[in-house]
């Protein structure tokens, strides 16, 4: 089922009004202003050649949309689907309103009908996107509104079921566009014929999980019962006129037979009644509410989504970027960035920070190194100056003694020399 | 309130067509008031005054309740904004008001920053509005609007001029709310000042270019009330919670002993002109302001800030998607540059760091080397040292052995000598 966006209300405090203050003329307000505003709607029309569906506008809002000067798509052969706007502006009761009528002329006209719904799809999204944009723009001033607010599907009376074409496009545009169903020229069909023909339509619909616009629930139960009387009758049988004719002394637009006449506002005759109602009388503007509240949206988020999160993503991510506009997205990038080089930052200044230490730390040995070498070098030196300062003063002290040992017995000799002198010249020697 | 409600021209390009009887569509706008009135309304107010002006018994007189808050004293240290919110129905509309109150307005000796506060909540506002709008999947529908819609501003009733802190304050206001300056406790003024205070209140906000709300008057049914309205203000209002008896019926006045000060009666105050301006008259009006030109004004310059435009340098419309694919371009390459700058800076460092390690490494080197040779020239020395002792000590041995070779020498020489005489003897 279409999701309808809930109003939420906060637990908030309560007051009570001790007289009369006046906001209650607030509707009032808005009531003016929106007059004063004029009022728009787009409404497309989708079916095959000859269902009657530029009657059924004429019909709807009482007019000549098409007529000798604007003459209707249906009078122009098409080679393929084309999309057409016409835009009146009708006034009634002080009220305006810009309608714009959207047809596709030519569809599942051709013998090949494959993706003839491809150019409806392209017009629907194209005003959606063009609404995007005026959205968007930094400088917003008029923002008219051409979004497609209702499609009618026109199924051709053929009593038995949808066709694989009915099946086709519904399923491709329930999402972007309300849908309406409706049975074309349902003078072809018996009242019995009719119910049959519509309870086999829903069933499939069913079948085939397509959703069709829902009416809201509403508080009021006369406008509930309402509801789900048309409810029932969905899709609504319509039958459309241009002609005026007299029948019991009223004029009635209605088509003459010559077994009768079928009375197009006539709530025995067709549904036509029920559907100008609903779509004109009653729910106008929700079908505005649901295709901006809901349609819209969806195409927006699907657009934006695609512009920014760029495919490939991880869901898990998707999910939490879908809750933030994209320019916070890019906020949130820009700051789990700054964050991740932060990180590397610190990580780099730590293996710097750590190779420094490193390296000092190797200097820092091999200087230590290098000192306790040359210490030892020198101790060791010094133990051997220290030896041969001690070895060169046994030397010396050796060499004295002899030195005075020699002397000692030099003096010896000497005296020695001198006696034998002395005793040679006394004759003792011959 | 939807997007599509901005000013809007109905029928352009379209051609009008008569309708042949009666189709149905003039229910539009009751459809829409019925959708509004379902979803219930949304009003904020901001009162900004000097402490004990009387702000919050204006409030409960208007709506006539009794809101929360109690008397503040004068001692606050800065302006602070207290915001309320209350649900009230009238018949079958349902109102969700939130008042706001600055309190500590006027109390502090410097003022120059009062004005700061109120501007940054109202801001605050409107960006979560933003915010909200540019989500990508958003609620705006059920979203709380929490903007600004009227700025009721107390000016005291000094019955000479407005303050010069009025003057500063609605200045920065008055391009970011629609500001209803309002004459508080106006039963202190006589009727001949008041003229002449309203007068030279009026002539004061223009010559100084202060834009407060005009009442709308390009809507037949009240453009000729609103007008009226425009020239009597500011308000000159009187605030009670209490009833006093005159005549047959409880009306809200003020008992003084010379009289009593009936806050409906119209030749007493302006209090009902202005709960009819306010309320019943133009409360759609000040929302859709605040949504169409305060907000706006607001995203555009945030917009703007942000680097958006709307054309391309060549004049040619920007769509959404190229907008935003060139912003986050733009946005991906300031990440990378910063990125490289990083890592260059990085890369620096660590070439200084080598250069500075691979210098102390050197001078380690050098030290190293000088040692080395010093150590070596020690050793030389010592080596000669030895050298020479070892010479000294071979030439002593020599010495030594070659006197004792003389010796005995000697001896025998002496022993031959001896003998030789003895041998003469015996021939």
């Amino acid at each position: 089922m279409i999701e309808r966006p809930e109003s939420a209300v906060a637990s908030i405090a309560q007051r009570n009004l001790e007289g009369y203050v006046g906001f209650a003329n607030l509707p009032n307000q808005v009531y003016r202003k929106s007059v004063k505003r004029g009022f728009e709607f787009t409404l497309m029309v989708v079916g095959e050649s000859g269902l009657g569906k530029s009657t059924l506008i004429n019909s709807l809002f009482l007019t000549d949309l098409y007529s000798k000067d604007y003459p209707g798509p249906s009078l122009r052969i098409k080679k393929t689907v084309q999309v057409e706007q016409s835009k009146v502006l009708v006034k009634e009761g002080g009220v305006q309103l810009t309608l714009t009528i959207v047809d596709t002329p030519g569809f599942g006209d051709a013998v090949d009908n494959s993706n003839c719904w491809q150019p409806v799809i392209n017009y629907i999204d194209s005003k959606c996107e063009d609404f995007l944009n005026a959205e968007s723009r930094v400088n917003r001033r008029l923002m008219p509104d051409n979004r497609v607010h209702c499609c009618l599907y026109f199924i051709a009376p053929s009593g038995h079921g949808l066709k694989p074409l009915d099946v086709e496009f519904m399923k491709r545009l329930h999402d972007k566009v309300n849908v309406i169903p409706l049975i074309a020229k349902a003078d072809t069909l018996t009242p019995e014929e009719c119910q049959l023909f519509k309870k086999q339509i829903m069933k499939e619909i069913q079948e085939h999980k397509i959703q069709i616009y829902e009416f809201p629930d509403t508080e009021d139960d006369e406008d509930s019962k309402l509801i789900r009387k048309i409810k029932e009758q969905m899709p609504l049988a319509v039958v459309g006129s241009n002609v005026v004719i007299e029948v019991n002394g009223k004029k009635v637009r209605g088509r003459q037979y010559p077994w009768g006449v079928a009375e197009v506002e006539n709530g025995e005759h067709c549904d036509f009644t029920v559907l100008r109602n609903m779509l004109i009388r009653t729910h106008m503007q929700d079908l505005k509410d649901v295709t901006n509240n809901v349609h819209y949206e969806n195409y927006r988020s699907r657009k934006l989504a695609a512009v920014t999160c760029n495919g490939g993503v991880d869901t898990s991510k998707t999910k939490n970027q879908m809750t933030r506009s994209p320019l916070a997205q890019m906020e949130e990038e820009r700051r789990e960035h700054v964050m991740k080089m932060k990180k590397m930052e610190t990580e780099m200044e730590q293996v710097f920070e750590m190779k420094v230490k490193e390296k000092k730390q190797k200097l820092k040995d091999s200087e230590a190194e290098l000192e306790r070498r040359h210490e030892q070098m020198k101790k060791n030196l010094e133990a051997q100056y220290k030896e041969l300062e001690e070895k060169k003063r046994h030397h010396e002290e050796e060499k004295s003694n002899w030195e005075a040992q020699q002397r000692i017995l030099e003096q010896q000799k000497l005296e020695a020399s001198k006696t034998m002198e002395k005793n040679k010249k006394k004759g003792k020697i011959f | 309130m939807a997007a599509t409600e901005i000013a809007r021209q109905a029928g352009e390009g379209a051609r009008a067509v008569p309708l042949a009887g009666h189709v149905g569509f003039d229910s539009m706008p009751d459809q829409l008031v019925n959708k509004s009135v379902n979803h219930g309304f949304c009003f904020n107010i901001l009162c900004v005054g000097e402490t004990g002006l009387g702000k919050s018994t204006l409030m409960d007189t208007l709506f006539n309740t009794k809101f929360e808050g109690e008397p503040t004293q004068h001692n606050q240290p800065g302006v602070q904004l207290k915001s309320n919110t209350y649900e009230l129905q009238e018949s079958n509309v349902r109102l969700k008001l939130t008042v706001v109150n600055t309190v500590g307005f006027g109390d502090q000796i410097n003022k120059e920053d009062s004005y700061k506060s109120i501007v940054e909540f109202i801001d605050t506002q409107f960006e979560a509005y933003l915010q909200e709008e540019l989500k990508i999947k958003r609620t705006l529908h059920s979203y709380h609007d929490t903007r600004i819609h009227a700025c009721l501003y107390f000016i005291a009733p000094t019955g000479h001029s407005l303050k010069s802190l009025d003057l500063v304050t609605m200045k920065k206001l008055d391009s970011k709310v629609n500001i209803i300056p309002i004459i508080a406790k106006s039963d202190a003024i006589s009727k001949s000042e008041l003229t002449k205070f309203k007068i030279k209140i009026t002539s004061e906000l223009v010559s100084n270019g202060v834009q407060i709300y005009q009442f709308p008057t390009d809507d037949e049914t009240v453009a000729e009330i609103n007008s009226t309205m425009n020239g009597h203000l500011p308000f000159a209002v009187v605030g009670s919670t209490e009833e006093v008896k005159i005549g047959n019926k409880m009306v809200k006045a003020r008992q003084y002993p010379w009289g009593t000060v009936q806050v409906e009666n119209e030749s007493h105050c302006d209090f009902v002109k202005l709960r009819e301006m306010l309320i019943r008259v133009n409360m759609e009006d000040l929302r859709e302001q605040t949504h169409t030109r305060h907000y706006e004004l607001y995203r555009r310059c945030k917009l703007e800030e942000m680097g958006f435009k709307d054309t391309d340098p060549d004049c040619k419309p920007f769509s959404l998607q190229e907008t935003y694919e060139a912003k986050r371009n733009e946005f991906m390459g300031d990440l990378q540059k910063k990125e490289e700058e990083m890592r260059q800076m990085f890369v620096q460092r660590v070439k200084e760091k080598e250069a500075e390690l691979k210098e102390a490494e050197k001078e380690l080197h050098e030290k190293f080397d000088r040692l080395k040779k010093l150590h070596q020239d020690e050793k030389k020395k010592l080596e000669d040292k030895k050298k020479s002792l070892d010479d000294e000590l071979n030439g002593f041995k020599q010495k030594k052995t070659a006197a004792e070779l003389l010796q005995s020498q000697a001896q025998q020489a002496g022993g031959s000598t001896t003998l030789k005489r003895d041998k003469e003897r015996k021939n």
